[in-house]
Order: structure tokens, then sequence, then C-alpha cells
């Protein structure tokens, strides 16, 4: 009998021989991801900047005395533009098209993304995210409601005396399991550091110490785009203001941290990289620029500044972002044709609304409003910036419980929904856009519920 | 009955327009026939003075109460507390509890103040006592910020009395000063001070009926805070005052430095846990709560009256919130896009709080609303209903505490918590077991 190591490496040497993407899409990345260097490049050019250099010892301690305040050094962004808007990365996955479409019988032909990507489909969705809308009692729901087992109690107050057990016990499966049914608020930075396999320890302290000292001695070009971006988003954000500097320490010690660089490994995309300064670039002089491999686009900043409501200290806040960029927002702005990538959640989006709101798809579509270019800013930022703190918060419960980003279409979906009668009232886009501009007071875990209960492919054809 | 309203006000704010005339009233002048007089403070006084002869009628409804300066005036608000403990002293009320150190157990949520210039020999027999705090001096009757300005040694202050108005005798000076322990360790967030804002409606003083607005902010300092005490004269790190924030460099005006209140108990809940955060939010009410009762006695409580006020908290960094001040007339001022909404909600829970069922004005009506009529209104307390509801109790027995027909159904069936009990039946406990936690 064959060992279950020899199987598992045969499976790698399969997966790592198989075309992964549609040669098309693997042209596309790759030019796009040359886009991104170039225009990084001539952004140092057109400012007379290094992409990196050391900084003199007077510069050094200047920075290390603001450690604490880094939103007030004073460094010259008027200059600065954010290198791509999630509005610029739809563009170029709507401009894709799969020349062996044939367009005389191809279905899908309404939709904005033309990819040949399966995503799952309504029943499918269910099949993976269906606890969430069988179990009865969800934490996000009825916090208020009598407890399960001991009705004299609040479900909030038992759920809190579970979980406190359960995050006693440190294993990561558990802790997840328990997520799928609601998070207490108090417990959360635990859970989610279980679930994500976040230790904090002396090699972690080392380690982010190690970052500072790193962000101390070199000014990145990168930097300047990680700043600009915090004060453009966070900063004049009515909901995580409050925390600019402590974004500030955690994004520039992630654009240093090559760690990062490790899940470019199974990732469909690949660090942006950069010759050092008088190096021609060629395959052995080229190295990961900045060192984490990942150039920050306008809005980058929104996914660490939801877990500033949950830690208060830099590390935990750091390890954690990272890893959940690491494991699921790095999907987000890729090309690829990955099932949770950026164009396969856009896609299972239009696909979602096509088949469950079917009026309203029909309606949109014969005036020409499109939907798929509202939502998908929201898609793009995992909906930081968008729902309250809170309801943010309960959302990405479930996309660490459930283990993955079909929650965000199913939600986008839940709000079209949700608005049904106010889209169904308007004839133009921009009417559109107004109707979904503000979606703070929405109410996540209800809406998923709502969006997940039954088949609901039959009733809208009525 | 199809009454058109007349309003009136002599506060031209928009959010305030914009709400009386979505409900279809009527402006009028002063002189003229109203039943809503949105009224700034001093008109309010003047209206009931003596002089002014003016009867009103019972379909007219006034924004403030005549004596409310028992409780926003800063020097009274400190006599009115003190006497408060007094007098609950004096009847041997555990609620006066005192500790070793002879600091009050429960009613503990005003920093140590003194009027100046009366109070001057107590205050410097304080200050020796503790010679390592700052102090912050504010000028009793003024607002937004103005003439404020910390101390931590005695020669100051006399410097200060010199240059002032000579000397410290009180028949010379005018002003009443008052001056409080500095909160020098307050709750940083983000590394920066913050206070709060919460709003608080008053329909009645006897029996008292408050209730507490659900969308409080807090209000950040745009520079870091500084401990250590060399900064005494930076008053952009000491003042949240959004009239002295916005002058500095860093004023954002998309959030105006404002945070939500339920950010902030997400915040804390995330990182202290649920039990300090709970019991957070329960010292403000019971604050809250007892600043009302401290001044209900000599409030001229009038059933034309209702006022709606900004109540100043700072939070230690024990969190432990520490009364500030009480503004009868809080800005209705949007300085941003959020406070436009929030302002425009708080006029209208409060329209809806005051107002009878038929919307229309009127001094019989025993101010008792159903709770699907708080909008984001929070019950505080109400002494009546409490009393109709253990009438009714003693009635059915003890068993369900279901409410008189009089509260409304809505009472019993929001069993969550706050909106259904009235003040005693919610904070009972504590009244027979002062250790309550």
């Amino acid at each position: 009998m064959q060992s279950n190591a020899a199987v598992v490496a045969a499976l790698a040497a399969e997966l790592q021989a198989a075309d992964f993407y549609p040669p098309l899409l693997a042209d596309v990345k790759v030019s796009w991801e040359r886009r991104l260097v170039k225009c990084v490049n001539s952004m140092a050019a057109e400012l007379g900047l290094p992409l990196a250099r050391r900084r003199s010892e007077k510069e050094r301690s200047a920075v290390a005395d603001k450690w604490a305040e880094l939103s007030t050094i004073d460094t010259d962004l008027s200059q600065i533009r954010p290198v791509y808007a999630p509005k610029d990365f739809l563009e170029v996955l709507a401009s894709l098209r799969n020349p062996n479409y044939d367009e005389s019988y191809e279905e899908n032909l309404w939709g904005m993304i033309q990819l040949p990507i399966k995503v799952r489909d309504h029943k499918g969705l269910v099949g993976v995210l269906g606890e969430l809308a069988t179990c009865c009692h969800h934490l996000g729901l009825d916090e208020n409601a009598p407890g399960e087992l001991r009705p004299h109690l609040t479900l909030g107050a038992e759920r809190l005396m579970l979980a406190t057990q359960v995050v006693e016990r440190n294993h990561g499966p558990l802790s997840r399991e328990l997520l799928k049914h609601g998070c207490p608020v108090g417990l959360r930075g635990a859970l989610w550091r279980q679930v994500l396999g976040v230790e904090i320890g002396p090699k972690q302290e080392e380690h982010f110490e190690h970052l500072r000292q790193l962000v101390l001695d070199h000014d990145l070009l990168v930097d300047r785009l990680v700043m600009k971006d915090v004060q453009l988003t966070a900063s004049n954000d009515d909901e995580y203001f409050v925390f600019e500097d402590l974004l500030h320490q955690v994004l520039l010690c992630f654009s240093r941290d090559s760690a990062v660089l490790r899940h470019f490994d199974h990732s469909p995309a690949s660090p942006a990289l950069a010759a050092p300064q008088g190096a021609s670039p060629t395959a052995y002089t080229l190295v990961a620029y900045p060192p984490a491999g990942v150039i920050p686009f306008h809005g980058f900043a929104m996914y660490a500044a939801p877990l500033t409501c949950v830690y208060e200290d830099p590390m935990p806040l750091y390890f954690t972002f990272r890893e959940m960029y690491c494991r699921y927002w790095s999907l987000l702005h890729v090309i690829s044709s990955h099932s949770q990538g950026a164009a396969a959640l856009a896609m299972q989006f239009e696909q979602l609304l096509q088949s469950t709101e079917r009026q309203l798809w029909y309606h949109c579509s014969a005036l020409g409003i499109n939907l798929c270019s509202i939502v998908f800013r929201w898609l793009v930022r995992a909906f930081s910036g968008y729902l309250r703190p809170d309801q943010l918060l309960q959302l990405w419960d479930a996309v660490l419980a459930y283990g993955t980003l079909e929650v965000l279409p199913v939600l986008a979906l839940a709000i079209v929904s949700f608005r049904r009668q106010n889209l169904m009232d308007v004839t133009a886009q921009q009417a559109a856009e107004a109707v979904l501009a503000d979606i703070s007071n929405i109410q996540v875990v209800a809406l998923l519920k709502l969006a997940l209960s039954g088949d609901r492919t039959h009733d809208l054809d009525t | 009955m199809s009454v058109r309203i007349t309003y009136c006000t002599d506060v031209e704010k928009s959010v305030l327009t914009n709400n009386f005339e979505r409900r279809g009233w009527l402006q009028v002048g002063p002189d003229e026939d109203w039943n809503f007089y949105w009224a700034g403070a001093q008109t309010c006084r003047t209206l009931f003075s003596v002089d002014s002869g003016y009867r009103m009628n019972d379909n007219q409804l006034i924004s403030h109460f005549p004596s409310h300066y028992e409780l926003t005036r800063k020097d009274l608000l400190v006599k009115n507390i003190k006497r408060y403990r007094r007098e609950l002293e004096r009847d041997g009320s555990i609620l006066a509890e005192r500790d070793g150190t002879g600091r009050y157990v429960h009613l503990d949520f005003l920093p140590t103040s003194f009027m100046l210039p009366a109070d001057y020999n107590l205050f410097v027999e304080e200050f020796r006592r503790c010679p390592n705090t700052t102090w912050i001096l504010k000028p009793a009757g003024r607002s937004q910020g103005i003439g404020i300005f910390l101390v931590n040694k005695l020669a100051q202050i006399k410097k200060w009395s010199r240059d002032n108005k000579g000397s410290f005798n009180p028949s010379l000076v005018k002003d009443t000063y008052v001056i409080a322990r500095y909160i020098d360790n307050p709750l940083l967030i983000g590394g920066k001070k913050f206070d709060l804002r919460l709003y608080v409606l008053v329909t009645s003083y006897r029996p008292l009926k408050a209730y507490m607005h659900k969308l409080g902010f807090c209000r950040f300092c745009t520079v870091r805070y500084d401990a250590s005490g060399q900064d005494l004269d930076n008053m952009f790190v000491h003042l949240t005052n959004v009239s002295i924030q916005k002058h500095g460099e860093e004023y954002n005006s998309i959030h105006g430095g404002k945070w939500p209140v339920r950010t902030l108990r997400l915040y804390l809940e995330s990182t202290r846990g649920k039990t300090k955060t709970d019991k957070l939010f329960w010292d403000m009410e019971w604050l809250l709560v007892h600043s009302l009762i401290a001044v209900a006695p000599i409030m001229a409580s009038d059933r034309h009256c209702f006022e709606c006020y900004g109540y100043d908290i700072i939070i230690d960094d024990q969190l432990k919130p520490w009364l500030i001040e009480v503004n009868a007339s809080p800005s209705l001022t949007s300085t941003t896009a959020n406070d436009r909404i929030l302002k425009h909600k708080l006029i209208d829970d409060t329209l809806n709080v005051v107002l009878p069922p038929d919307g229309v004005p009127n001094v019989h009506w025993n101010k008792v609303p159903t709770p699907d009529r708080y909008g984001d209104y929070e019950l505080l307390v109400d002494e009546e209903l409490h009393q109709l509801q253990q009438e009714h109790q003693q009635h059915h027995g003890t068993g369900a505490a279901a409410p008189p027909a009089g509260a409304g159904q809505a009472a019993g069936a929001s069993a969550a918590g706050s909106t259904a009990g009235a003040f005693k039946a919610k904070y009972g406990d504590k009244y027979s077991n002062p250790r309550w936690k």
C-alpha cells in the first residue's frame, strides 16, 4: 500500500504540472503585475526618489521618537497617487474575454465578467454555508434570547461561558466550529488567533522588533503609498481614525516583512520585483520590492483597520492581519481564475443575482444598470469601511469560520435583494449607486441567513 | 382632530426647522400663539420670570426648565451634588457610604471640586493634602472651553487672582470659577484623550422621567496625550471641545474627531472584556441618574417643560466615568455629515418622546410614552411608570410584571432589559445591596 506521504507528494507534483490558469489569464496577470511595478518605478522617477534608501542617523532617531505617532511625521504626500483603485482593477477583469467562448450558445453573456471559471451556484453555497442559515441561534442575531442549554441566562452569557472553555483548549478546529455560531466580542481576538494558527511568543516579539528596526533603517518609496492610503481611507473614516498611528506601524512593518513572500508559493499572484540601485534587472539581481512583494492599492489599509477594534496591542494585531491577508485578502486583488479570486467572486455575484433575483436582474440589464460595478468595491475590500465595525467583524467571523471568501458575494447579493424595491424604482446607474451608497446600517447575520435560506430560485419566477 | 401645530424657535438651526417642517408644523413668532417653543435657555428664563407676565396654556411645550442652571452651571452642579450626598448621609442612606479614606463609594463620580473664590481656603487645604495634583479652572457660567486653564502650583493660582481681580475678596470678584481635580489618568485610545458626549432627555423632574440617547459620541483630541504635565498650556492636548479642536492644525473635517459610543463599546469589550465594559456603561447610567436625582427637588418641574442635556463625561484608565459638566443647550450645529444625521435623529426622537400620542402638546398627558416611541432613546428612570408597575403587581400578585394599560403593551413585550423597567426595577439591587460588585 502506498504511504500517505507518497500520495501527497504525487498529488503535489501533479498539481504543479497542471496548467493552473488558462494561458490567457496568465498573460494578463503578468502584464498587470508589470504595470504596477512600472507605475511605482515611474513614480520614483517623477519624484526623483529612490525605491529604497538607508536613513541617516538623524532621520532614524526622528522616526524612532515618533514611533507612536507616525501619522505626524512630516512627509510630503501631495504628489503621491494610489497605484490603482478597485475600479481600475475591475476594468481589467471586465476586459478579459475568452477567445474560446462561443457567443452563439454560451449562456452567461450578460455579465460583466466573462471568464470560464466554475463557481458555486446558490445550491452549492447552501451546501457550504448552509449551517449559517440553519443553525437557529446565532450570536450576531439573538444575543439577548434565552440560552439554549440554560434558559435562565441570555444566549450571549451562555456562549461566553462556552467560548471561554473553547479558548482554553487552544484548538483551532474547535474554535472555528464555535465561530460558525457567532463570536463573543470579548474573545474574538483569542479565537481568531487560534483559527488562524497565530501564536504570540518571544519569536514573534523578536520578529516584530526586527521589522520595526527595518522601518527605522530604511525609507521605502512604498511607505509613501502606504501613508497616503491610510490618510485617504482610515484617517478619514468615522470608525477608524482613532487608530491611524497604529495602522501606520502595522502597515509599514508589513511592507518589510519578507515572510509575506511565502504566501506566493500557493497563491496565483507573484511578488512585485525590482532590481537594486545600479544593477540591471536580471533574474539574478531582481528582489521582491517592497520586501513583502505586495504593492498597496487604494484601500489596502482597510484590511488592517477593523482589527484595531479587536486588538489593542500592535503585535497580535500585526500577526493576525498578516495571516488573514496571506490566507484570504490577497486573493481579492489578483487576476486569477482561483475560485475565490476577485474575478470568481464578482462572477459569482452576477450569477447569483441572475438565478435568485431574476426580476431585478432583468430590470437592471434592460436599463443598462450594472450592479456588479457597484458591488465590486465592497468585495475587494471584504466590505471593510462599508459596514459598521461590529457588523464587519461578524462577517469576517464567517469568513474564518467557513474558510471561504464566498461569504462576500452572498452578502452582496443579500444587500441588493434587501434593497430590491428601491432598485426596481430606479432607471439609471447613478440612481442605483445612490441606493447602495450607504450600507452602514446593514445587519450582516440576518441578511446572510436570508440569502441562504431555502432554495430561492423557485419563488422568483412567479 | 387635525390641528396645525405652531412652533417657534430662536435657535435657527436646520436640524430643528427641518424636523418641524417635516411634521407639517407652522412657524410663528414668539408673541403669537405657539404650541411648541424650541427656545434658548435665556428666553425660557425670561418667559417664566415674574415680570414677563406670560401665562402658558395647556397646549404649550418649551424646550427648557426655567431653573436648569441648577444642573448646568458648573458651580451649582457641584453644590447640589455635595448637598445631595450630605442629605443622604444625614438620613443614613447606604448610598452615602464612604470607604476608609473618606471617599463616597457609590457617589464618587464628580472630581473633587471647589468654588473660587468662595471655597478658596478649603481648596488650599485640599491642595496641600495632595500636592502633586493638577487642577483645572473653569469659569462657572461659560461653555465651549472658554477661559479654561490648568495649574499644578499654588503660586499659579495666586498670580492668576492678582492678575485678574486683585484679590480673592468674594465681594470684589464677579465671576465664579470652579476648580476641579484634573483627571490626569484619562483612558487613552490610539494614544489620544477623549471625552464622551451623551444626550439625556428629561421630561419631568417630579416624578423624575429621563431617557438616554444611544447615539452618543466620543470627542477626541487631535494631539497625543502627554501625562508628564509639561504640556499644561497646550489646550489641544487637554480639551476635547470641538470648538477648540476645530482650530488645531490636525483637525479633520470629515469625522471632526467624533467617534461613536457603540464603537467605543465594541473596542472596550474586545480589549477589556464584557464584564468591565458592562460595568463602565452601568456606572455611566448610574452617574446620569444620580446627578438628576440630586437636582430634582430644587428644580421647578413645570409640566410645560422638557430639556435635552449634553452630558460631558471622562473615563479614566481604570474605566471609571467622571462627570465633567452638563450643557443645557448642546450644540445643534452639524460639523460633519454623520453629525447631521445624528442630530436630526436626536431631535426627531426627542419630539416623539415629549409629545403625546396624538402629537399635540398637552400638559394633562401623563408623559408616559410607549416604548415604540423611544426611537434611539433608552429609559433611564421613570418614577411614575415604576409606581404604576408596582401597583399593578400588588393588584395581580407578585407574578409576572405585566405593565399597566397606561404604560402600553410594549413595555412588557420588550423585556430586553433597559426599556422595560423603571429606574428602581432596574437599579433595585443596588438599593438593597450597595456592594453589588
